[in-house]
């Protein structure tokens, strides 16, 4: 796991580095009061004159004691600040989604099937297609326009109403719930659609096993067989598909907080890229990574927890 | 491989496949021919038709320079499908050269590059794709590459597993015992055998492309304005999201809908080449 976070560190690190325009040059080329002098001594200042297996080096040193530097911007913050404020946003919105995903999909797919080949398979085999096709943040826009614009029903942008500090605590948690159920709808859709129609292929899979025919011709009620035999063996997969889902969410997060402005890690990320503000890049993509990184070591856990034949090392 | 007569019957057995190939080839006929169907310039603003809702002048309506919306999502289609072709190209060639060493020398080399393709799955691309074209400025060019560049391990996976499969197969093991070389085994035996599932995803790869391309289009990193692109164009629908609906309904619309025809073209393929999934 360490040498992945490496290696990964390594390709980032080097392509943005080996891309053109540096943060000390970059928005001063033509501006007459800063000098090359000035340009040389900003360099010196980020530490941009040594060499990029020193700069690289010197970087990895403060990682190992969790130092990410400061940000390059104007308020030279720590990056691990300005993190660590911006990430509960952006998790709690994967997790809702997440939860979201596996309230719904769980038993979409497993009522198609089964009733493999009626209409509510078909369409929800629909609903599949068009969840995987659709470019989420025109999910949101439509939505914005129908319930926002339209309905006036919920908030388009941001995390809280004006006025949420005079608001009574119950008041403050319902405005931010009202906020969140746009962008976590928003970043659930597309993982909405992938996880029903795993689920529905594992749940075929399963009843066709030998040893549901075996139930079946022990005489074992079909909806034992359904929801206590097969259910169970189908949502084996799920696990290792949710740890697998872990870096679209993360991904998305850029572009559904872009669209309804919220104050999460995928802004932060956005608004770090477009000022070039290299420690607090390197410093996200880095947290992003463990954090995947985490996602699939608990999804491996999870799953030798729930499956003997791992646990036993047995195959 | 299979006769006129058969195509017939796949495509009246595969209604999936057939829908598919209809859509992906109007799309991509309407692409080719923009400049003739389109019934305006996608670039001529007119300050006195801004903001037109809908209407039988302007089907889809106008933006907010004047411009016609309809022809700029014809010329859209074009960049879109443009990335698209040229991305999935670039992640089949890499996934195809690195998925064909590792299958075919197996070892240590295979180990070395199943390592990278795994430590390359578990980034959070996008992050990457975004920082990438951030810093070296957004083009057609680079959206191209970068998009080919982080894709390509879903097909270096495919083909090593369909090489491992197909080295056991006697026809390999003859080839093999007539001193037959490394590279001539994987062009003349190894690949066609594989080219099924190859085509599949990169079918499938398209889709995924136009859906990255609009995201990074709609975020400013993609094509820049004033060139269309049905990610940009949707940027303007979100500014003007209180007053012109319009603007965010009809590109989005083709967005969905050329991926939803690539999807179904893809899934169709697999139901052919793959009889096994096909019962489902």
């Amino acid at each position: 796991m360490i040498p992945l976070l490496i290696g990964i560190t390594i390709i980032s690190f080097g392509m943005m580095h080996l891309a053109p325009g540096e943060p000390s040059v970059v928005g001063n080329e033509f501006n007459p009061k800063v000098s090359s002098d000035d340009i040389e001594r900003l360099r010196v200042y980020y530490g941009l004159d040594k060499p990029l297996y020193e700069q690289y080096w010197n970087w990895l040193k403060r990682l190992a004691i969790l130092d990410f530097g400061n940000s390059f911007s104007a308020d030279a913050r720590p990056v691990l600040d300005k993190i660590t404020e911006r990430l509960p946003v952006t998790l709690w919105i994967s997790i809702l989604a997440m939860l979201l995903i596996l309230v719904i999909a769980i038993p979409i797919g497993v009522a198609s099937a089964v009733r493999q080949n009626s209409w509510f398979d078909r369409g929800m085999t629909l609903f599949v297609f068009i969840g995987f096709a659709i470019p989420s943040f025109w999910l949101g826009l439509l939505l914005m326009i129908w319930l926002g614009v339209n309905a006036n029903l919920l908030p388009v942008s941001g995390m809280h109403d004006y006025g949420w500090q005079q608001m009574g605590f119950i008041e403050q948690q319902l405005d931010l719930m009202k906020h969140l159920i746009l962008p976590v709808f928003v970043s659930a859709i597309g993982g909405l659609a992938g996880m029903s129609r795993f689920m529905r292929s594992g749940m075929l899979d399963v009843i066709r096993a030998d040893y549901v025919t075996t139930a079946r011709s022990m005489g074992i009620a079909e909806h034992s067989i359904m929801y206590r035999l097969a259910l169970k063996n189908a949502l084996l997969p799920i696990i290792t598909l949710l740890g697998l889902s872990i870096p679209g969410l993360i991904g998305g997060s850029v572009i559904v907080e872009q669209l309804f402005s919220l104050p999460g890690m995928g802004l932060l990320f956005y608004e770090a890229v477009l000022s070039r503000d290299y420690p607090l890049v390197m410093g996200i993509t880095v947290i992003g990574a463990i954090l995947t990184l985490f996602g699939n070591m608990l999804a491996d856990l999870s799953y030798a927890w729930a499956d003997p034949r791992i646990r036993h090392g047995g195959k | 491989m299979m006769g006129a007569g058969s195509i017939k019957a796949v495509l009246t057995k595969s209604p999936l496949l057939t829908f598919g190939a209809i859509v992906v080839s109007i799309i991509v006929l309407l692409a080719l021919f923009a400049p003739l169907i389109a019934p305006y310039d996608p670039a001529a603003i007119n300050v006195r038709d801004i903001l037109f809702p809908p209407s039988w002048q302007h089907w889809c309506g106008t933006d907010t320079l004047g411009r016609d919306v309809f022809s700029r999502m014809l010329f859209g289609a074009r960049v879109s499908l443009a990335v698209g072709f040229v991305a999935v190209g670039i992640a089949l060639l890499v996934g195809i050269i690195l998925g064909s060493i590792a299958g075919h020398y197996g070892g240590r080399i295979d180990a070395v590059i199943m390592r990278l393709t795994d430590m390359v799955l578990c980034f959070p691309t996008f992050f990457l794709i975004l920082a990438v074209i951030a810093f070296l400025e957004p083009s057609i060019w680079n959206i191209m590459i970068v998009i080919g560049l982080t894709s390509w391990m879903g097909v270096t996976r495919l083909v090593r597993a369909e090489f491992l499969s197909l080295r056991e197969r006697e026809f390999v093991l003859a080839a093999y015992s007539l001193g037959i070389s490394s590279f001539q085994l994987i062009w003349r035996y190894l690949l066609p055998n594989a080219i099924g599932p190859i085509l599949v995803s990169g079918v499938l790869g398209v889709a995924g492309a136009v859906l990255i391309e609009s995201g990074l289009s709609f975020l400013g990193l993609g094509v820049q304005p004033p060139d269309p692109s049905w990610g940009n164009m949707l940027t303007e629908g979100k500014d003007n999201i209180q007053i012109a609906w319009w603007l965010s309904l009809y590109p989005g619309l083709a967005i969905l809908i050329t991926v939803l025809g690539y999807n179904l073209l893809g899934e169709g393929l697999r139901d052919i080449f793959d009889p096994k999934t096909a019962k489902r």
